[in-house]
């Protein structure tokens, strides 16, 4: 029984081979579980918005200048460090740098043009109950994406090391990953605080 | 591509020469270096089970204090504020140090040496998911023995923690340590799935394993998707208390009922995760000693499964009376009701198993199968206040509080009891005394009934939950006392186990590789097993891989002729669902960086309780530079290339 389960698989690999490892697993476990945590800010976000008298929403039509331009950017980011991580996996070390190069500085762009939004909004922290939520839920997510800078920095410094091969790739996909996270979570952010009050969510 | 490194393991059977190289390989440093360092998961394990009895006593102990203060009307031996701390503490210590981290412990010891594999999936995840329990328990501690305890329960409902009605830090104390044990808490879970999914034997499919694997990773997907919102209540809470956030705050638009559900949406799911795992010790121990298979393996799985599905949503039982629409109770109502289903499943699977086997009566039996009968007491219970009606006569009396005891000693510590009794041979090479083990059972069990059974009727009598005394013209005088009396009986009986437990430690009987016969992998190692855990890994063939010559199996596993893989630190990674080799591990090795990253967690949380932002700074730095460390990539973990050029 052992000869035979053993000896059908033929050589096996040794370590992690590109997202063939347990690391792959466990950003996946990360992800899974701070997309949980997303998931519960914004259940706040609606529940208490759906059970508060008229008025809540302290500013009914959120100005949309700085955050969609700001979003587009985001999202825009996740395809730059997509491109280095291809360039990795394809042997292509000058397309890895420039890739997570760029991915690191749109997000560093990113968090500033969000301090910037941050400044520009009529309400703080200790408003109410509605600005607690939106200051609560974006700084969470600008702890993520400072998470983020940092993880494309380190990407970024082993790829020039040369640490990296199409084959020994997996803290590259991981990092990408969180990064693909980080970005797409946005989007459920930034679809919850600026366009559900356009449909009529809180008015 | 470079596919020079692939390697096919040689086959090859156990000998000394083989045991003596992984001997070097595999063991860790002596001394205080190693004691810092360790990532094997059977030494963490047992740190877990020590840590977590350690709570359990300190736990126990507070609630004999309350049972002494109520063991009669109007006595103050206590004051209300001592109460509410005591009440809280006790129902925090019990529930979130002791019931959790016990079954993880448990989990972590033998997961590894079920599944045929030589370490849990990330070794270091393991290290540092215990230190910052323990760092975690330490915290609320320090908070509880300084006057800081939390006084508004358990699950500690805003406005009375709010900061208008609890100004002291004991509230602040108990939100920071929440949030550093549910990052222990979720970094564990994470281990568990993965090392469920990709270490299991070759050949142990996932229809092959042991209901503990079904038990602990069922409990632990739920624990890494709802321990999130508990860890952000509590974070929430923590900001409207020191910050000046709205979010519990109705004065400025906030929403006290959103507390209820981020902590019941976590608090409901974590009652299954605190007792399948304890479940499944007995679906795993009782058989063996029916001396024949689980009856209804495939059901007791799938009914694990569906337990924890339903479980999902169920949490507003515990709000029934907060005036929700009935519409949304009534879901909640049939959920809660439905769920008795697969609990009834594995009730009925065991009595089977008892009826259709030769029970042998042992101390081990003996909590397994009296599990059974107090899970039956405590579900009726439970099935009771699922219904809305029902729920708005008893919610806030004592009829709550012996439905969730016997729920969490019926169906988490009985087991556990039972689980040592089972496994500690395993654990030391030692059997613990049966005659004594006997004494402990009774007093247990009688101590248990006593006190906990007449609760049901202090609570129908109308004795709310929490009161810090009571009248004498209530009517509750003698089922008080006899209340109290049942808990010290119980008291001696834990004080029996803890008696078995150092005197069988060194002096029991010794007990060989299989003292019980048992059918799974763990017992076809030595006892306590070696670092290593296996010198070849198994190939598995059924269920029962020590039982096959017994029931006759067609296949037989092959336990002393496996791959090797005795080249360096190593073990095998398998496909997910039929466990067919996939890959070589290379394995950590020992590494201070999760106990100094839990020194850094440790002073960034002093930090913020103490609202020193320096200290804060300080704590986070040593963090980042440990995780810095942890995660640069190892060419001997083969995360990198050689160095080129």
């Amino acid at each position: 029984m052992a000869e035979l389960i053993a000896l059908r698989q033929g050589p096996l690999p040794v370590g992690p081979v590109g997202r063939r490892g347990l690391g792959w697993w466990g950003v996946g476990t990360l992800v899974a579980t701070e997309a949980a945590l997303f998931g519960y800010l914004l259940f706040s976000y609606f529940y208490t918005g759906a059970t508060a008298p008229p008025g809540w929403l302290l500013e009914p039509r959120p100005v949309l200048q700085l955050a969609v331009p700001n979003t587009i950017l985001l999202l825009a980011s996740s395809v730059v460090a997509w491109y280095g991580e291809r360039g990795v996996l394809t042997h292509r070390p000058v397309q890895a740098l420039v890739g997570f190069g760029g991915a690191f500085l749109m997000a560093i762009l990113f968090a500033a043009v969000q301090v910037l939004e941050w400044y520009a909004k009529p309400f703080r922290l200790g408003t109410s109950s509605y600005g607690s939520l939106y200051f609560v839920t974006t700084g969470f997510h600008m702890a993520h994406v400072a998470v983020g800078i940092a993880v494309l920095a380190a990407i970024f410094l082993w790829t020039t090391l040369d640490y990296f091969s199409p084959r020994r790739s997996l803290s590259v996909s991981a990092g990408v990953l969180y990064w693909h996270f980080v970005d797409i979570v946005w989007l459920f952010i930034f679809t919850s605080f600026y366009i559900t009050p356009y449909l009529g969510f809180g008015r | 591509m470079n596919r020079g490194e692939d390697r096919t393991p040689a086959l090859g059977s156990v000998s000394p020469a083989l045991e003596q190289r992984l001997q070097e390989l595999w063991e860790g440093e002596g001394g205080l270096k190693g004691v810092l360092s360790t990532v094997d998961h059977k030494k963490i394990g047992l740190r877990y089970i020590v840590t977590a009895f350690v709570f359990l006593l300190l736990g126990g102990i507070e609630a004999l204090i309350m049972r002494l203060q109520l063991a009669g009307p109007d006595l103050r031996l206590l004051g209300p504020e001592q109460y509410d701390q005591l009440f809280s503490t006790h129902g925090m210590t019990m529930i979130f140090l002791y019931a959790g981290p016990v079954l993880s412990g448990f989990s972590n010891y033998l997961w590894p040496l079920m599944l045929g594999t030589r370490d849990m999936a990330f070794p270091r995840v393991n290290a540092l998911s215990y230190w910052i329990y323990l760092a975690a328990g330490i915290f609320v501690y320090v908070g509880f023995l300084g006057g800081n305890g939390p006084n508004d329960g358990w699950f500690n409902y805003v406005p009375y923690a709010n900061r208008d009605y609890s100004p002291g830090m004991g509230e602040d104390f108990y939100a920071l340590g929440m949030v550093l044990l549910g990052t222990s808490t979720t970094l564990g879970a994470a281990n568990f799935i993965v090392t469920a999914m990709r270490t299991r034997a070759p050949g142990m499919s996932i229809n092959r394993v042991p209901i503990l694997l079904w038990g602990t990773l069922t409990a632990n997907v739920a624990n890494l998707l709802v321990v999130p919102a508990v860890s952000l209540a509590f974070f929430l809470l923590w900001m409207d208390r020191q910050f000046g956030t709205h979010f519990f705050d109705v004065r400025a638009g906030g929403q006290p009922l959103l507390w209820q559900h981020l902590f019941w949406i976590f608090g409901h799911p974590w009652v299954y995760a605190i007792v399948l795992p304890a479940m499944a010790f007995v679906s795993d121990g009782l058989p063996v000693f029916c001396r024949r298979p689980l009856v209804g393996y495939p059901l007791v799985a799938l009914s694990t499964v569906a337990t924890m599905i339903l479980g999902f949503g169920v949490w507003v039982h515990h709000m029934f009376a907060t005036g929700l629409p009935a519409l949304g109770m009534s879901f909640f109502s049939a959920a809660s009701i439905a769920i008795v289903v697969p609990s009834a499943v594995a009730v009925f699977s065991w009595l089977a198993t008892i009826w259709h086997g030769r029970p042998v009566v042992t101390t081990a039996f003996m909590f397994f199968a009296s599990t059974i009968i107090l899970f039956v007491l405590g579900g009726v219970s439970g099935f009771m206040t699922a219904s809305v009606p029902v729920d708005w006569q008893l919610t806030d009396t004592y009829f709550v509080v012996a439905h969730l005891h016997y729920v969490l000693i019926g169906i988490n510590v009985f087991p556990v009891v039972g689980a040592l009794y089972f496994w500690f041979p395993k654990m030391t090479g030692r059997l613990l005394d049966e005659r004594l083990g006997r004494w402990n059972f009774w007093l247990m069990f009688i101590g248990f009934n006593v006190g906990f059974l007449p609760m049901h009727l202090t609570g129908l009598l109308g004795m709310p939950r929490r009161v810090y005394t009571y009248g004498p013209d209530m009517g509750w005088n003698t089922l008080n006392l006899v209340t109290s009396i049942g808990a010290f009986i119980l008291a001696v009986g834990i004080v029996l186990l803890l008696v078995n437990v150092l005197k069988s430690r060194r002096g029991g009987a010794p007990a060989g590789a299989n003292p019980w016969d048992a059918h799974t992998l763990e017992w076809s190692i030595p006892s306590p097993p070696p670092p290593y855990n296996f010198a070849v890994i198994p190939a598995v063939a059924s269920r029962h891989p020590l039982w096959e010559g017994y029931l006759d199996e067609e296949l037989r596993s092959s336990l002393d002729r496996g791959l090797l893989l005795d080249q360096a630190k190593e073990s095998l990674g398998t496909s997910p669902l039929d466990a067919l080799p996939d890959m070589i591990l290379r394995m950590p090795e020992d590494t201070v960086a999760p106990f100094v990253l839990t020194i850094g967690l440790g002073v960034l949380f002093a930090g913020l309780i103490a609202k020193s932002w320096g200290l804060a700074l300080v704590g986070g730095i040593v963090l980042t530079a440990a995780l810095v460390v942890w995660l640069w990539p190892r060419r001997e973990l083969r995360e990198r290339e050689a160095v080129r050029g």
